[in-house]
């Protein structure tokens, strides 16, 4: 209890300092307590609803340290003498999971550092800058989001791996997500909430654009740019399809294609193949899981709600 | 205003490469582009971004579709002749695309109306209580957030043969197992979906919820509602909007599977039972190296996609349009 409000407090201090996106953040303990508080049916649903969630993720772990597998019941309670740490070393063997790991990391680096640079840019040029086109690119903004990949798919394998020889190679791996277009909308809200105002000051002031927005405008929207980071980050590192169909060489592989490959080829050669195949999911799960849980604050309905609302 | 501009240029101006002629014409220009003309400078990497890697390829995805595509090794010219409808015949008349279709029929018919449902209901309770509320929250993101590809290995061993749920179900677990049945493997891929997916749906339900007013249960509770005629009455005409939208990118979702057709079903197994269109795709398109057929499938899809999109939208918009 006491950590759920300590928590409102802050989301309420976060609100009062920060500028708001554009919807209604949530914020319990303002007059509505007497609703929330006649849950027991909405308590037990959520209850039910969290195991299900969580425990495949706790499966993961246990199925990881497993010697052999074991799918009884008791296969879900820790064993000491079932015990071991053998997978890792075996999937490791396979795949080199440090490579794979860094890999997905300079794939999803390249993708936040292009996301971060030109959508902080376009962001502020749209929400605080006037000039001729300006609504043109804020529409073409919103249209973006709604193209599906699965028609780019064959004209970009065309183009990056076919015509511009980029196959196995971090730059056509980043291409197609080089800038995230919702981390663009999350910036441009957040900076439309800043008073335009203290940059007519600024300019009048005659600070240069630039200088404006590196000194005044991105120390204001911080939060923004965790969000942002935290959208795009989701996209690249979990992505499947694009690197595998463009990484073939296997020391560029990130490591959802490497382990991908290993789930659907080399498995059946491990000696525990499961556990092995647990392991490397317990890899790759862990930065974002453990990222989300470290900033699940700026992970908030608001967020995804003003950004995927348009 | 000329002050300004003239200070503000010559700084910011420089990378531009021709700050020059525009700070010896400044009046004329500034009010054609605005008061700040630097914006377009500022947005010109995403622009071009946009129009090379996105734009660009859409309309070469319609052109590759109309014609006799096929690869060749950079910077050969070869000559790719239009065809008309002849790729579409040939998708059209494929029955593994034919079958591809009805597998993601039933992969929407399952999974668009429980993730619609699942993530109001769950959405709704996270709103009520106080306690826990953060812990459940973080429940459910945790799916969402992780990589489909390592979650599909817990699936595989949850959901195997001798696995931990037909364990659990003894006599009653199916045979063949589930992901091994050409009846149970798409049901099972669509529910892997729907759970993947739902916490991502809670927040946008989340988010929606906060815009009904409070006085509208309260009122409503003086009026002896209980509590399901007050979600059925109130939170779920409420939320409609949001209904639209979670419709709308669930269907989205669901067009562009490939990563749990491909792993969990071992490439849309049994005998294609579980093939997605993305997967076929990819089998005709990269695999079998005809991205003329590949690209004229992708369009039918994305039609196909934009016609549900509209039905549904009138299904679920109700009267509101």
């Amino acid at each position: 209890m006491s950590v759920t409000n300590a928590q409102n407090a802050k989301n309420d201090d976060d609100a009062s300092r920060l500028p708001e996106p554009a919807e209604p953040v949530l914020r319990p303990g303002s007059g509505v307590e007497k609703r929330r508080n006649l849950g027991v049916g909405s308590f037990i649903l959520l209850g039910v609803g969290a195991f299900v969630f969580l425990f495949p993720f706790y499966y993961m772990l246990i199925g990881s340290l497993q010697t052999a597998p074991d799918t009884s019941i008791f296969g879900a309670f820790p064993n000491p003498a079932n015990i071991t740490g053998a997978n890792y070393v075996q999937i490791n063997e396979s795949i080199n999971l440090f490579r794979g790991l860094l890999n997905s990391g300079i794939f999803t680096g390249g993708v936040i550092f292009f996301t971060v640079i030109f959508g902080l840019l376009v962001g502020y040029a749209l929400a605080q800058m006037k000039f001729r086109g300006r609504g043109v690119v804020f529409g073409m903004m919103l249209l973006v989001q709604m193209i599906p990949f699965q028609l780019l798919l064959i004209p970009l394998y065309v183009m990056i791996v076919r015509d511009y020889g980029l196959a196995d190679s971090f730059l056509g791996m980043i291409l197609p997500f080089a800038i995230n277009s919702t981390a663009v909308f999350v910036f441009r809200q957040y900076f439309l909430q800043l008073p335009s105002t203290l940059f007519e000051a600024a300019r009048i002031d005659g600070a240069s654009e630039l200088r404006i927005l590196w000194q005044i405008a991105i120390p204001l929207v911080r939060p923004a740019i965790v969000t942002a980071v935290l959208l795009t980050f989701i996209g690249p590192w979990n992505e499947f399809l694009w690197p595998f169909l463009v990484t073939k060489e296997q020391s560029l592989q990130p490591l959802a294609v490497s382990l991908a490959n290993f789930i659907s080829n080399i498995a059946g050669q491990a000696g525990n193949p499961f556990g092995a195949i647990l392991a490397g999911a317990c890899v790759l799960a862990a930065p974002a899981v453990a990222l989300f849980i470290f900033f699940q604050r700026q992970f908030i309905s608001t967020n995804i709600g003003s950004s995927v609302k348009g | 205003m000329s002050l300004r501009s003239s200070s503000g240029n010559p700084v910011t101006g420089k990378p531009a490469g021709g700050p020059a002629d525009r700070r010896l014409v400044p009046r004329k220009r500034k009010n054609f582009l605005g008061p700040q003309p630097l914006g377009l400078l500022f947005s010109a990497p995403y622009v071009i971004y946009v129009l090379a890697v996105l734009a660009f390829p859409l309309g070469y995805a319609v052109y590759i579709s109309f014609h006799d595509f096929f690869f060749t090794a950079p910077r050969v010219k070869v000559d790719r002749p239009f065809v008309g409808f002849e790729n579409y015949i040939t998708v059209l008349s494929d029955p593994a695309v034919q079958r591809s279709f009805l597998n993601i029929g039933v992969f929407m018919i399952i999974n668009v109306p429980l993730t619609v449902a699942l993530s109001l209901l769950l959405a709704n309770a996270l709103n009520r209580v106080t306690r826990l509320k953060t812990f459940f929250r973080l429940s459910y993101y945790v799916p969402y957030v992780t990589a489909s590809v390592a979650v599909v290995g817990v699936w595989l061993f949850l959901f195997q043969q001798n696995g931990l749920l037909n364990t659990l179900l003894g006599p009653l677990a199916p045979a063949p197992s589930w992901l091994v049945n050409s009846w149970l493997a798409m049901p099972t891929v669509a529910l892997y979906v729907t759970w993947k997916q739902l916490g991502f749906f809670i927040l946008l339900y989340l988010a929606a919820l906060q815009n009904i007013p409070d006085e509208l249960y309260e009122s409503a509770s003086v009026d002896g509602a209980n509590k399901w005629a007050q979600f059925w009455n109130i939170t779920v005409p409420g939320v409609r909007p949001a209904s639209v939208l979670v419709t709308l990118l669930a269907t989205i979702t669901g067009a562009n599977l490939f990563t749990e057709p491909y792993l969990l079903t071992g490439g849309g197994g049994p005998d294609g039972a579980s093939a997605s269109p993305v997967f076929i795709m990819y089998q005709r398109g990269l695999l079998q190296g005809n991205p003329d057929v590949a690209a004229a499938l992708g369009v039918v899809l994305v039609i196909g996609v934009l016609l549900i999109a509209l039905i549904q939208k009138r299904l679920v918009g109700g009267k509101e349009d």
